[in-house]
């Protein structure tokens, strides 16, 4: 929609405050116009395009080998998953075994991906809501989760750490005991998030029936992962549609039907758990094997369309290809779980305070390069 | 031995008294240099004081964040607030084009003068106190209240949204929880009889108030140290300023030493709730004495008044910036919620409750 | 009941809010639990994971000898053209014309360390450093060349 004039004459008593591009609460370039009624919202309307990168078009120029790294830009806090949506895709078009090594190293990495993710989310809620202390507990755990990316992947954000058909390179060889190692101490620390945080009745009485999003409208919006799943919507792509041999694991997808902010923050401290609970499972078994499946050098996907979809710590990322036979994608298109997630924004944050409107994106989780591309 | 045990100050104040009247003489002259001088004292000692609470907040915060804090300027850091502050002078003193100009300029000063007034009864050490006014209490909790009409006049004259529902919810925040300050307040009043706060003090020779009060006077204590970490404007009740949510609320359009300014009298009236706390609770400068054991209270009786001042108003002051770095904020409903629904009652009810003992003679 | 319920909040709450103020105090109180790096004193015992990117680097032996041979699948690998390779024709001993490196041009500007390009490469000639301290006043100190002057391709890489 674009704005016209009308758009910023207000009514008696209401006046328009921006949160964002340049806001302490919305962790990017977002900008949300807000309009106010007192404390009280109104309306709220999202205005996109300040970290636009075209990374869809820039993705027609790049080989199947290249075009995944751009996709660790978007959602940069599940950078791994995101390369593996990449792979996948082609991996799926060129029908490629993957061999079960790089299988398991894959959702091993992946699932720490999502707690570190989901670690930085509760760091971030903490830090929107006016607790600056969790944010500092929880990076603690964090900074050991991106160590064990850094020695093995190379890098601590944009691991990179995906070829079609497999892995890069192999995990060093004290991996499984590192990996151990982290995950006591996240078990051991995580008592702390609920002493400071979780417990705490201010944070309850912030997020308890905040930003009440029913799960017609989840549907209706298109929300994925623990947005949705918090309204009561069973969406997990890795149960649903399962990718990658997490068909063969054991976990619970953790559905609340709360519906505000709180089932949000409860769904999102559970997905955790369950993340370490996989993570266990495979750490010890991990099979020897290759690391990467023959690929051609010049990989060439077949004529015609390919989609993937996985699920990211925020929710479900769709990968369309088409492919006209060449090199390169002819047409790449991601459906990113924040866009989605973002447009339930103003529906959600209408009639309630200021301070909710920043409670519903601290939940929401969003990540504001995701949402532009 | 004796003499040192009950030193005053004021024999000091005195003798200076004397001293001064022999130099200028009797007259008004005499009047406004002592003005002059104490001015001049207390806020030397109070920029001093502000000084080392941002660096005991800063250094508080980094401890309970597993962080080291400042450690770079001077030995531990401790030069840190010194650097900051000169950089704050040097920086361009700014008033935004659409401001109201002349209510822009004067609101830090409006702001830094009524945490500067509300200094003036609080007994520092024994007979060591600017003014000993009879209605000390009484002074110390209007005067504190009029902080409301700088912060209204910096989010007014600013004109910033931010800023201006910053000021909004300052007013709405500052005069719902004077309430319970006041009756907090007047829970302890009920209990001494006077206003003054130095008749306050030497009620609690025999025993604090915390500890002769029974459960109502601890919950008058537990009361105001809320309420009056709302009324400073403090977190978990920032809401005046509330970074993510305002982008700092009524001082955003400040920078250089006006925001400055607003910082030092946060941290000066930090100060005067956590003494003023101290004083009407805890004893002020009273050592701690406990019945009967005479060895141990003569043993209290070495440490000088002032140290128990200063180490139980620093006491508050840890409590108070705990408070900061373990909560988050409230939101502005429940803000008002906390105290209409549960403060004020409960301190309603509270002062029923002294009154009660105080007639019936129940305390010690 | 109402009063039962009022006073069972207060209590409630009163104790949430103790919990987390007890675990600031025990941090308060745990000094040895800070987990601070302090970065630049500790750069004598800064341990970088061995596998960490940080930049592109061309190891050179004693005799100023490295292994690139000018193939440019690095060049094409690379997704964003922070790689230039300028060849040139060398005379070699035996009379022979063979393609060698003349400048090997690396844009550190704009290179995301993402490693495809030491993937790339068949004869190892470059690899990733572990450097990562690249702050620099000017764009243009970020343009690097990595053959060495006077440099030549070791014997027996092809």
């Amino acid at each position: 929609m674009i704005l016209g004039e009308e758009d910023y004459i207000t009514e008696e008593g209401e006046f328009v405050v921006n949160m964002g591009p340049q806001h302490p609460s919305t962790h990017g370039v977002l900008r949300l116009k807000v309009w106010l009624d007192g404390e009280t919202i109104k309306k709220v309307e999202p205005h996109l395009g300040y970290i636009h990168r075209s990374i869809e078009k820039m993705s027609e120029s790049l080989s199947y080998r290249q075009y995944g790294y751009l996709t660790s830009r978007m959602d940069y806090l599940s950078a791994h998953i995101n390369n593996l949506a990449c792979a996948l895709v082609v991996e799926k078009a060129l029908q490629v075994e993957v061999p079960a090594r790089a299988q398991a190293i894959r959702i091993v990495i992946g699932e720490l991906t999502r707690i570190g993710s989901h670690l930085l989310w509760f760091a971030s809620a903490g830090l929107d809501l006016g607790g600056v202390t969790p944010f500092f507990y929880a990076f603690r755990e964090r900074e050991a989760i991106n160590s064990i990316m850094d020695e093995n992947c190379g890098a601590r954000l944009t691991q990179n750490f995906m070829v079609p058909g497999g892995i890069v390179y192999d995990v060093r060889p004290d991996f499984q005991s590192r990996v151990k190692e982290v995950l006591k101490q996240f078990k051991d620390n995580f008592h702390e998030y609920n002493e400071i945080l979780t417990g705490n009745v201010i944070f309850q009485n912030r997020l308890k029936d905040v930003g009440i999003l029913t799960k017609e409208d989840a549907i209706a919006f298109g929300c994925t992962g623990p947005t949705a799943r918090a309204s009561g919507l069973s969406c997990d792509i890795r149960k649903m549609y399962p990718y990658d041999g997490y068909e063969k694991l054991q976990f619970d997808e953790v559905i609340s039907t709360g519906c505000d902010s709180w089932a949000r923050y409860e769904v999102r401290m559970a997905e955790m758990l369950q993340s370490v609970r996989i993570i266990e499972q495979l750490i010890d078994n991990i099979p020897e094997g290759d690391i990467v499946a023959k690929t051609k050098n010049v990989i060439k996907l077949p004529k015609g369309e390919f989609y993937q979809r996985v699920e990211t710590a925020r929710g479900e990322l769709g990968v369309y290809i088409v492919s006209d036979g060449g090199a390169s994608p002819y047409r790449c298109k991601y459906r990113s779980p924040n866009f989605a997630n973002l447009s339930a924004i103003p529906h959600i944050a209408r009639g309630y305070k200021i301070g909710d409107l920043i409670a519903i994106m601290a939940t929401i989780d969003l990540i504001i390069p995701d949402i532009d591309r | 031995m004796n003499t040192l045990l009950s030193y005053s100050f004021s024999s000091l104040a005195t003798y200076f008294h004397n001293w001064l009247q022999s130099m200028i003489g009797n007259g008004i002259l005499l009047t406004i240099t002592e003005l002059v001088i104490v001015g001049v004292v207390l806020l030397v000692f109070l920029i001093l004081l502000a000084f080392f609470l941002g660096y005991m907040e800063r250094k508080v915060a980094a401890f309970m964040e597993i962080r080291l804090g400042p450690n770079r300027v001077g030995p531990k850091g401790t030069l840190q607030i010194v650097a900051d502050t000169v950089k704050l002078l040097f920086k361009e003193g700014f008033t935004p084009d659409a401001a109201d100009k002349f209510l822009f300029n004067l609101a830090p000063g409006i702001i830094i003068t009524t945490a500067l007034l509300a200094v003036a009864p609080i007994a520092f050490a024994r007979g060591f106190q600017i003014w000993d006014i009879n209605i000390g209490v009484l002074y110390i909790s209007s005067v504190s209240s009029m902080a409301v009409i700088g912060i209204l006049m910096a989010g007014w004259s600013s004109s910033n949204k931010y800023s201006l529902i910053g000021a909004m919810r300052c007013g709405a925040q500052i005069v719902s929880y004077e309430l319970s300050i006041g009756l907090s307040l007047v829970s302890i009043v009920v209990l001494t009889g006077s206003l003054s706060l130095n008749d306050i003090v030497e009620s609690q020779a025999n025993g604090w108030w915390i500890f002769k009060g029974h459960i109502p006077v601890m919950i008058a204590f537990v009361v105001f140290v809320i309420a009056s970490t709302a009324e400073i404007n403090r977190a978990p009740f920032d809401l005046v300023e509330a970074d993510q949510e305002l982008t700092g609320g009524f001082n955003t359009e400040y920078a250089g030493m006006k925001f400055a300014m607003f910082l030092m009298a946060e941290y000066i009236n930090l100060f005067v709730v956590s003494a003023v706390a101290a004083t009407i609770f805890l004893g002020g400068w009273m050592p701690f004495h406990i019945g009967g054991l005479t060895g141990f209270n003569h043993v209290m009786d070495y440490i000088p008044s002032s140290v128990w001042f200063f180490g139980k108003t620093l006491f508050i002051i840890f409590i108070i910036m705990q408070f900061r770095w373990t909560f988050p904020r409230l939101r502005i409903d429940q803000l008002l919620n906390l105290e209409w629904k549960y403060l004020l009652p409960i301190s309603m009810v509270n002062v029923l409750l002294v009154t009660l003992m105080a007639i019936m003679g129940w305390h010690l | 009941m109402f009063i039962k319920e009022y006073f069972g909040t207060i209590f409630k709450s009163i104790k949430s809010l103790l919990t987390g103020m007890k675990l600031t105090g025990y941090y308060f109180t745990h000094l040895n639990k800070i987990v601070t790096e302090e970065y630049p004193d500790n750069r004598a015992t800064l341990k970088m994971a061995e596998r960490f990117r940080g930049e592109v680097i061309m190891p050179h032996d004693e005799k100023n000898e490295h292994q690139c041979t000018g193939c440019q699948s690095c060049e094409l690998s690379c997704p964003n053209g922070s790689i230039k390779i300028i060849t040139k024709q060398e005379i070699q001993a035996d009379g022979k014309k063979k393609k060698r490196i003349d400048t090997w041009v690396y844009h550190l500007d704009m290179c995301t360390m993402c490693g495809m390009c030491v993937e790339a490469c068949p004869t190892t000639a470059i690899l990733m450093g572990n450097e990562f301290e690249h702050s620099q006043y000017e764009k243009k100190y970020l343009k690097k060349v990595l053959n060495k002057p006077g440099s030549r391709l070791k014997d027996g890489v092809e």
